[in-house]
């Protein structure tokens, strides 16, 4: 059997996922698709890339151009292409959810400066406004009145289109902290408080954010496994928040960064990917 | 020998490195990214961040 692991950057997750197949003699073929070039007409990846292939890309749009490549030519995917264009845009990933009845936070959506305004005053100040496309909280800003909206929407108009769909979401009162749940298959393996301890509004790790242990209730897996399959099947992060109404999910995350949850939590996340792929492989 | 493009301090390069892994200045912590050219490793400024980067 072999697995491939296709990645542009080698993070402390790509090592430890290295490390992982060593320990279960798994053989992993390490494919960094920079600076290499595929022909579309080529009908033999699948010998090249084995039976499975473990998406690890840092960048977005490589991470989905790729895969729908790679599954154009037959090959499985870790996350499959459809599971990455939803999970990786906030507004498509919200109508998933939706409509599987998870719960989230009341979300607009417009495609103008007037449109959001609009929104706003609907939704009430305080209000978070987030780009569809984007991680580790660039971008999102905690909007305390309609000055404030006007000059972020006025700003997003000289940027790229996709920064014109504005998504705004009511601000939930929860603690200073969400859970991060990491669901693999049909379990939720571990799940981790994620504490801002620097005043940030955010609770982004890549902010600061402090990773603490959280016990996987049946109420937070059940949620949480709900909603990775909302997605797709394969390995995702499940972001929730402790509202007043009990808990509500608002983004599934699908290329999963674990370098501070595997500590916390004692749980051997790299290993439980690689036993995945083993079935995923089969 | 690989010397810091910031500082000129040596870089180590370790022995188990792997293609687009990120590798620091001792000295002056600037970061790189580890590339293969004519079978040796080199190093360029590593990209910090993408506007599409993230989990």
């Amino acid at each position: 059997m072999k697995i491939s692991m296709v990645y542009d950057y080698v993070r402390w997750e790509e090592k430890s996922i290295i490390e992982a197949a060593k320990r279960k003699n798994v053989e992993l073929q390490l494919v960094n698709p920079t600076d290499l070039y595929f022909d579309l007409n080529d009908n033999g990846l699948k010998s090249k890339f084995g039976d499975v292939v473990l998406q690890r890309c840092v960048s977005y749009f490589r991470n989905l151009h790729l895969t729908a490549l790679l599954e154009s030519k037959g090959l499985k995917v870790v996350n499959c292409f459809n599971a990455i264009l939803t999970a990786g845009n906030k507004l498509f990933c919200t109508l998933k959810l939706m409509n599987a009845g998870v719960p989230m936070p009341k979300t607009m959506v417009s495609f103008s400066t007037k449109g959001s305004l609009r929104a706003l005053d609907e939704l009430g100040y305080p209000a978070i406004m987030k780009p569809t496309i984007g991680s580790w909280g660039r971008l999102i800003s905690l909007v305390k009145d309609s000055d404030s909206a006007q000059a972020i929407c006025e700003h997003r108009e000289h940027l790229s289109p996709l920064y014109q769909i504005y998504y705004l979401q009511e601000l939930v009162k929860r603690p200073p902290r969400d859970i991060r749940c990491f669901v693999i298959g049909d379990r939720a393996v571990a799940a981790i408080y994620r504490v801002s301890t620097t005043g940030d509004w955010r609770t982004n790790t890549a902010r600061g954010a402090k990773a603490v242990n959280c016990p996987i209730t049946n109420e937070l897996e059940d949620l949480c496994v709900k909603a990775a399959k909302a997605i797709g099947d394969g390995i995702f992060g499940v972001d929730c928040m402790e509202s007043p109404d009990g808990l509500v999910v608002h983004e599934v995350n699908h290329t999963i960064e674990f370098k501070n949850t595997v500590p916390a939590t004692g749980v051997d996340i790299p290993g439980l990917i690689i036993d995945y792929l083993m079935e995923v492989a089969k | 020998m690989i010397r810091c493009l910031e500082c000129d301090a040596r870089i180590t390069i370790p022995k188990d490195v792997i293609e687009g892994e990120i590798v620091s200045c001792p000295d002056c912590g600037a970061a790189y990214e580890v590339y293969k050219e004519s079978d040796n490793f080199q190093i360029r400024p590593a990209r910090i961040e993408g506007e599409d980067w993230g989990e």
